[in-house]
């Protein structure tokens, strides 16, 4: 029974979990001892492996302020179906764009196609290799029929002046023949499901000759028996000699589909396993055989500290249902659950910037209505969003730009000026007390690390001095020393009286600092834990399942 | 300390300000060195300083916009609409024989009213509806012009008291009144933009609407005020054009539209929004009016000035392009 229970969670457990098995000390990687046995060896491998399609090794990228790719191996087999697979912000999308040439990597990274070195991958060179990337949103034209959608590029590729109908709907019969699908050439694309569209997208490729079809989440929108059916022509796909990175979060799908995976982590390589031999037991280990990484730090009940915060009966459609609780004063509230289970969602509808359709809002219970972000930052509400570099910061603003935004009104002086002295010792206060680095306020937020630019948005909402401060995945693609410090910071905050409410995805992160910690699942909250003893299973049984059931090794 | 000093002067210096500043002493020498009898001379300087202001004003009116990451190609319908239909007030009252102090009191204020009403138009289009700001000015501007040309049927409005005209040829001490309403446009504009925490939102919206946003500044409201702040200047440079021709017409100006963009973009206003000083655009001005002046005075043919005026554009831009390019490069 409990191994039925095991096996369950093994196939629908979201990634995180699992990669959080891995302690990851910089570029080193601990496995426990059984793993490591499991890992092919890049570092070892020949060089000239005969039948790899793709090699790369020292592939790293690094975008102003991110590492997204830290000395990235990966070996691509031909007629292999590899999976790639990590949490988000993993790396997995900069991955795919340097191998078809949208990204191009920091020099040093070395990339065989064919057993041929290229110095430098093209998006034309890639197509010319046979790379093909078939992105989540199919990149096809809806209002076209789907014989166009399907042989228009190519035959214009060939040079062909005029388009013969004939030669289109010709083109595009043979590669769905060779998918051994059927459909209907004339419809205009947009009239078919997403599964169809997908098999158009795949046709298309094969017209480009492909040799390796880069799919990015291709199951994600689609429904059991269409993942068998897509499953189906990827295997014979794999048969004809073409190999597929298959890209998902799904790991039972994985399981099912991949001769191989790949696993990457904040931007590093964390090795290649075989897929048969990755069994149940060893996914069991992955998961309860953990080691925490980060400081746990003392918990406190704050519920006679006083409700700073309440939600009373929180509805969206499509976003979360009935959702109540409350926030404590000097409280660190977790909310975790899968990606998709409604958390941002919340934040943001409390934030005023996602209206709920029904629901009250009370505040040191007093009911209060929020309908912008403005009206939150009155009465004392911040919000540090999910995505820092798209609506955290101003990047090409200074430092100091970027902590002043949200006061700006309050440094005022008689003639309604900004009062620059006022400004120049509010930010210095901030940049000291953050400790920002490297100090200088006239620096461009780009420039700066991604756990100094968290510091700045926490910086600037601390700037008004907030009664609550509400945090989406803080921590997010940041370096794990930098996480330790934000962990302490929030913890420090918490301590000095902010009421704060923490959105992650990372298990062992929520377990390091919050003091309570809800679970939501489907839009709903689907349980309660204190943060001074929940476990990791508990918390996963009911993000996953639902259901209250212990599950042991 | 010191160093820090040195550092910061060194900078200023850097600045595409201090470039523009250059820039200016240079055609500015060059000119009088050209032609020192007829350039240098306190009337032609004197003229300058009359035809200099409509374009400087249409200028920060076309700036500021783009500062807040928007574009406003309605400012010379604005000021002709304002103009025509001030006009009318003070062609009307004249021609009923209310004495001068009522009917340009009036016809100012209607001025105003008139141009208000213009720029919260293109406020609510471009920060209500959410119509993107080229596109929302582009249809305004067709429609001010329609209307105006629906009020004069092509011909042009005047019949104005004779006191009017004292606000586009007086001078004061020798300056010319429209350089003295520059003068305080500049000033109100810079402390406007640059130094009050209306300004620094605007600054940042262009950057980032959302970020700041998020931030808890009300993004609409800052928009509304910027297409307002531009409106009321457009409604000044229409006092000063009507009073300068002595009459109202929808075409008067219109030549401005494209320049202002010019000299914003030239001025080293950052066309995707967010950055642009003042005095930049000031600057740019300038060195648009020496030139054009200044090639006029040494007999170049006009359309030749034009050709010209666009080479120069064309190559500060590239050099601006490069530079910023080379610059991001090295990061």
């Amino acid at each position: 029974m409990q191994f039925c229970h095991a096996v369950f969670l093994a196939h629908f457990v979201y990634l995180n979990v699992l990669l959080c098995a891995f302690t990851v000390p910089e570029n080193r990687v601990t496995l426990p001892l059984q793993i490591k046995n499991l890992i092919i060896d890049t570092q070892e491998r020949t060089p000239m492996n005969p039948n790899a399609f793709l090699q790369i090794s020292h592939v790293s990228k690094t975008f102003p302020g991110v590492k997204a790719l830290q000395d990235i191996s990966l070996e691509i087999n031909r007629g292999e179906i590899h999976a790639l697979i990590g949490e988000n912000g993993a790396g997995k999308s900069t991955l795919i764009k340097i191998l078809s040439g949208v990204y191009q990597p920091d020099p040093g990274a070395e990339i065989s196609i064919d057993g041929k070195r290229c110095s430098q991958i093209t998006p034309l060179l890639a197509l010319k290799k046979g790379i093909v990337v078939i992105y989540q949103d199919f990149s096809l034209f809806p209002n076209e029929s789907v014989a166009e959608n399907i042989a228009i590029t190519t035959d214009i590729e060939k040079g062909t002046k005029f388009l013969s109908w004939k030669k289109i709907r010709s083109t595009a019969k043979a590669a769905l023949d060779r998918l051994g699908v059927e459909l209907d050439l004339d419809a205009p694309l947009g009239t078919l499901s997403v599964a169809k569209q997908q098999l158009v997208a795949i046709a298309r490729a094969l017209t480009f000759d492909a040799k390796l079809l880069i799919m990015d989440e291709p199951t994600s929108a689609l429904s059991k028996s269409e993942v068998e059916l897509l499953f189906r022509i990827m295997r014979t796909l794999r048969e004809s000699g073409i190999s597929i990175l298959f890209i998902s979060h799904k790991l039972d799908e994985v399981m099912a589909i991949s001769d191989r995976f790949s696993i990457l982590r904040d931007g590093k390589y964390l090795g290649t396993f075989g897929g048969d031999e990755l069994d149940n037991d060893i996914l069991i280990s992955l998961m309860v055989g953990r080691k925490i990484e980060y400081t746990i730090y003392q918990k406190h009940n704050r519920a006679n500290a006083g409700k700073v915060l309440e939600l009373k009966d929180f509805n969206k459609a499509g976003n979360f249902k009935n959702i109540s609780f409350h926030l404590n004063k000097g409280e660190i509230l977790g909310i975790t659950g899968l990606v998709g289970a409604g958390r941002t969602e919340i934040l943001k509808a409390i934030y005023g910037i996602n209206h709920q359709d029904t629901g009250q809002l009370f505040l040191d219970g007093r009911k209060i209505t929020i309908t912008s972000a403005e009206d939150a930052v009155r009465h004392g509400i911040a919000y540090m969003p999910e995505n820092r570099l798209s609506e955290g910061l101003v990047l090409r603003k200074t430092m100091a730009d970027n902590i002043t935004v949200t006061v700006v009104d309050r440094l005022k002086t008689k003639s309604k000026l900004i009062d620059r002295t006022k400004q120049k010792e509010l930010v210095d206060k901030w940049i000291h007390e953050l400790n920002i680095k490297p100090p200088y306020p006239d620096m461009s937020a780009s420039k700066l690390s991604g756990g100094n630019q968290q510091r700045v948005v926490l910086a600037k909402w601390l700037a008004v001095n907030p009664k609550v401060l509400l945090v989406d995945e803080p921590t997010n693609g940041i370096d794990i020393g930098a996480k330790a410090e934000i962990h302490k910071l929030l913890r420090d905050l918490a301590e000095s009286g902010i009421s704060i409410i923490l959105v992650s995805s990372e298990l062992s992160e929520i377990l390091a600092i919050a003091d309570r910690i809800l679970v939501m699942r489907r839009g709903k909250i689907a349980g309660e834990f204190d943060g001074a003893t929940a476990t990791q299973e508990e918390i996963m049984n009911k993000a996953i399942l639902g259901v209250k059931q212990p599950v042991t090794a | 300390m010191k160093s820090n000093t040195d550092k910061k002067t060194l900078a200023r210096l850097q600045s595409k300000e201090a470039v523009l500043l250059f820039i200016f002493i240079g055609v500015f020498v060059l000119m009088s060195v050209l032609s020192p009898t007829t350039f240098l001379t306190w009337r032609n300087l004197q003229s300058m300083a009359f035809q200099l202001p409509e374009l400087g004003i249409f200028a920060i009116a076309m700036m500021v916009v783009i500062v807040s990451g928007g574009m406003n190609l309605s400012i010379t319908y604005t000021a002709a609409l304002s103009s025509i239909i001030g006009g009318l007030v003070l062609s009307k009252m004249t021609a009923a024989g209310i004495g001068p102090g009522p009917t340009i009191l009036a016809g100012i204020a209607t001025f105003f009213v008139v141009g208000l009403a213009c720029g919260a138009l293109n406020g609510v289009i471009v920060a209500d509806i959410g119509i993107a700001p080229m596109l929302a000015t582009l249809g305004t501007s067709t429609l001010f012009e329609g209307i105006c040309l629906n009020i004069t049927k092509g011909g042009a409005i005047s019949g104005f008291p004779d006191a009017f005209l004292w606000f586009g040829n007086a001078t004061i001490l020798g300056v010319p009144f429209p350089m003295i309403v520059f003068v305080v446009v500049v000033a109100a504009a810079y402390f406007l933009m640059e130094r009050s925490p209306f300004g620094f939102k605007i600054y940042m919206i262009g950057c980032n609407p959302t970020v700041t946003s998020y931030s808890g500044v009300n993004v609409k409201k800052n928009l509304h005020r910027v297409y307002l702040f531009s409106a009321l200047l457009c409604a000044i440079a229409g006092i000063l054009m009507s009073s300068r021709y002595n009459s109202a017409k929808e075409s008067y100006g219109s030549s401005y539209m494209m320049q202002s963009i010019s000299a914003a973009v030239l001025g080293g206003t950052d066309i995707s929004g967010g950055y642009g000083r003042i005095f930049g655009t000031v600057l740019a001005v300038m060195i648009i009016q020496v030139i054009s002046s200044g090639l006029n005075i040494l007999g170049v043919n006009r359309f030749i000035i034009n050709v010209i005026m666009g080479g120069i554009l064309i190559l500060v831009l590239t050099i601006n392009f490069i530079s910023s390019g080379r610059k991001a490069n090295a990061k």
